[in-house]
C-alpha cells in the first residue's frame, strides 16, 4: 500500500477469529507474501461460557488447535514473523496457556525450529484480589455492584484481562512465539503495530474490526482470515482469502458485532471512539478506514472469575400424544408441581435449596413465557427436566426420585397411564456444575505489566530428522 | 399497521460480554430507518416490559449510516446461570419480530 501520511505501515496477518477455529494454509502464505510483518490472533473468549475459565481448559480440542498452530509456526519462522496469541486455551488462566504452550513446544520440536516462545500470564488469587479490595483499587462495572470476598471466594480461577503493552514488552524482549493470558481481543492484534509506530486509534480501531478473522467480509464464503495495514492516521482492510471481499458496510457493521455500543470501545488504558470513523471502499476487496480517536484513560484491567455454586442433573422425554399437545401450558404446571411435590416427599428437608425446571422445547422453552393465545399444537414437544441443587448427588437424587413423575404423568379424566418417551437409558444425566462469571469488574494499576508474570520457554533444536 | 419485521432486512441479538444483551435492527434503508427507529414501541420502557428488564439501563444508539438502531441492555440474570435458556442470547431478537412500530419520534433521548 503507498503509504499517503508517510508514515509507518505496518502489515497484521490475523489468521483466523480464533486459533483452533481454522486456519487455511494458502491464506496465510498469501499474507506473508504480501508483506506480513506479524501474525496475531486470540484463542479464546468469555463468549462460549464460563466453565472453561472455571475449569481451565479448552473449547477446541487439542488436535484442531494444533494444526492451526503447526500452519502458523511452519510458515512464520523462515522469515521469523513474531506470532501473537491472546487468551490462550479458550480462557487464558495458567492452566490453558500452560496447554498451549506444550502445543507450541510439541509442535517446535517436530519442525526442528527453536523459537524463543513467552508466555504471559495473567492469572491472580483470589488473595491477591482481596488485598486489592482492601486498597480500594477495585471498581465495579455496570450493572455490577461493589465486590465482596464471598464473590471472590466462588471464583475457581481469576485472570486480568491485559493490553498490549505486555507483548510489545515481550517483542522488544525477543519472542518469536507470545502467548498470552486473557487478553482484550483488539488488543493481540493493535500491540505490534503500536510498538512500530503506528496511529495508535488507528491500531485499535484494525484490532477490533478484524479481530473475528473474516467475520468483517461480506461474502458468503468468507474465509478464515484478514490483512489489515495500519499506518498513522488509518488502515486498510482485505480478506485473505481471494474469492471474498470486504464491504464499507460489511466493515463499518463489525463495530457493532457483540458490542453494547457501536462508538465507543472501553480498553484497557482508554477509549476507542469511532463516531467520526469514515470507511471508503478501495478495490473490489479492499476497505480503508480513518478517524477513529483514542482518548487515553487510567489504567485498569478487567477482571474475570468463574466459578460454581450449585449441581444440576437433566433428563429428556419426548412426547407426542395428542391429548397432551392439546393444553401444554396446564401440562406444564402440572409437571411442575408434582414433581417438586416429589422431591418434598422423598428427600425432605435434605434436598435443601433446590429448583426444578421443566421446559418445553417445541413450545415455549426458549423465553419460558406464556405463548400468544390460539398457539395451534406442536406435532411433538421435548420435555427437558432440569434439577439444580448444592451437590452433584442431591440433584441426581432428585432425578431419580422424580423419574416415575416425569415418565408417566396422569393425563387428568384419562385412566390409561401414559409412558412418555426417554431416548437415554439411565434417564438422568449429571450434568455438573453451574458455572458462572462471578466479576464484573475492574482493578487500578499504576503500570500495564504490573500484573503480567512472563514465562520464557527454551526449545532446544533438535537433529532435523532427514 | 407497520412491523418490525417488515422494515428491517436482519434483526440479529448476542451477548455483549456475560452481562449484557445487545440487539441489532437493520432496517431496510435509510427512509425505513427514519420513520421507524424512533419508535415508541422500542422506546426505554416498551423494551424493559418486553425483556422484564430496568428502563433506566435500556441504552439506545442511532447509526445512520448503517441504517441500524441498536439497544443494549444489562441480562436479567449473568450468562450460564440456573434458569439459563439462551446461553449466548442469539435468540433474545425474536421477541421483537412483531413489534408494532409508529412513524412518530416518540422516545425521549
Amino acid at each position: 500500500m503507498s503509504n499517503e501520511d508517510g508514515g509507518n505501515v505496518v502489515t497484521v496477518l490475523v489468521p483466523t477469529g480464533a486459533l483452533g477455529a481454522g486456519v487455511i494454509e494458502s491464506e496465510v502464505a498469501y499474507g506473508i507474501g504480501q508483506g506480513a510483518e506479524v501474525i496475531a490472533a486470540d484463542a479464546g473468549s468469555s463468549d462460549s461460557g464460563a466453565a472453561y475459565l472455571a475449569l481451565g481448559v479448552a473449547k477446541y480440542n487439542r488436535g484442531a488447535v494444533r494444526r492451526d498452530l503447526e500452519i502458523l509456526m511452519r510458515l512464520a519462522w523462515p522469515k521469523r514473523i513474531p506470532i501473537l496469541i491472546g487468551t490462550s486455551g479458550q480462557a487464558g488462566a495458567d492452566a490453558n496457556l500452560a496447554w498451549l504452550r506444550d502445543i507450541a513446544i510439541e509442535l517446535a520440536g517436530e519442525l526442528g525450529i527453536a523459537p524463543r516462545i513467552v508466555c504471559l500470564r495473567s492469572e491472580i488469587s483470589g488473595n491477591q484480589l482481596k488485598q486489592f479490595m482492601r486498597e480500594g483499587r477495585v471498581t465495579p462495572l455496570s450493572p455490577a455492584t461493589q465486590l465482596n470476598e464471598a464473590a471472590v471466594d466462588a471464583c475457581d480461577r481469576i485472570v486480568t484481562v491485559l493490553g498490549p503493552e505486555p507483548y510489545i514488552a515481550a517483542l522488544r524482549d525477543g519472542a518469536d512465539i507470545i502467548l498470552g493470558g486473557r487478553t482484550s481481543d483488539p488488543a493481540v492484534i493493535a500491540a505490534f503495530p503500536i510498538m512500530k509506530g503506528a496511529g495508535v486509534a488507528a491500531s485499535w480501531h484494525a484490532g477490533k474490526i478484524a479481530e473475528c478473522g473474516g467475520l468483517s467480509s461480506d461474502s458468503h464464503n468468507p474465509g478464515s482470515g484478514v490483512l489489515v495495514r495500519i499506518a498513522a492516521d488509518g488502515f486498510t482492510i482485505e480478506p485473505l482469502a481471494l474469492a471474498a471481499h470486504c464491504s464499507v458496510r460489511s466493515v463499518s457493521a463489525h463495530m457493532a458485532y457483540e458490542n453494547a455500543d457501536p462508538f465507543r470501545l472501553t480498553e484497557p488504558g482508554g477509549v476507542l471512539d469511532v463516531t467520526d470513523a469514515h470507511y471508503e471502499q478501495r478495490d473490489g476487496r479492499t476497505v480503508s478506514v480513518r478517524g477513529a480517536t483514542w482518548m487515553p484513560r487510567p489504567y485498569t484491567l478487567k477482571l474475570e472469575g468463574a466459578g460454581a455454586r450449585q449441581y444440576q442433573t437433566v433428563m429428556l422425554v419426548g412426547i407426542q400424544d395428542p391429548i397432551v399437545l392439546r393444553d401444554l401450558d396446564a401440562f406444564h404446571d402440572r409437571m411442575q408441581a408434582a414433581l417438586v411435590r416429589r422431591v418434598i416427599d422423598t428427600i425432605g428437608a435434605d434436598a435443601g435449596d433446590f429448583i426444578i425446571s421443566v421446559r418445553l422445547y417445541g413450545w415455549n422453552a426458549v423465553s419460558g413465557e406464556r405463548v400468544p393465545m390460539g398457539t395451534p399444537p406442536p406435532r411433538e414437544v421435548g420435555v427437558l427436566f432440569v434439577a439444580t441443587a448444592q451437590t452433584q448427588d442431591l440433584a441426581t437424587q432428585m432425578a431419580q426420585a422424580c423419574n416415575p413423575v416425569f415418565f408417566h404423568l396422569a393425563i387428568p379424566g384419562h385412566s390409561e397411564m401414559p409412558s412418555y418417551a426417554f431416548p437415554f437409558s439411565p434417564a438422568y444425566v449429571p450434568r455438573g456444575p453451574v458455572f458462572e462469571f462471578l466479576l464484573n469488574h475492574v482493578v487500578a494499576v499504576d503500570d500495564p505489566l504490573e500484573q503480567v508474570r512472563p514465562e520464557w520457554t527454551e526449545v532446544a533444536v533438535k537433529e532435523m530428522a532427514q | 399497521m407497520t412491523r418490525v419485521g417488515d422494515v428491517c432486512d436482519l434483526v440479529r441479538s448476542k451477548n455483549a460480554g456475560p452481562f449484557w444483551i445487545t440487539i441489532d435492527l437493520f432496517f431496510d434503508g435509510p427512509d425505513m430507518f427514519a420513520r421507524h427507529a424512533r419508535s415508541s414501541g422500542l422506546n426505554a420502557g416498551a423494551i424493559a416490559r418486553l425483556y422484564d428488564v430496568n428502563a433506566a439501563q435500556v441504552r439506545h444508539f442511532l447509526v445512520e449510516s448503517l441504517a441500524l438502531l441498536k439497544i443494549s441492555f444489562p441480562r436479567r440474570m449473568p450468562q450460564g446461570g440456573i434458569e439459563e435458556r439462551d446461553l449466548h442470547g442469539g435468540q433474545q431478537f425474536v421477541r421483537l419480530i412483531g413489534v408494532e412500530l409508529d412513524d412518530v419520534n416518540a422516545w425521549p433521548h
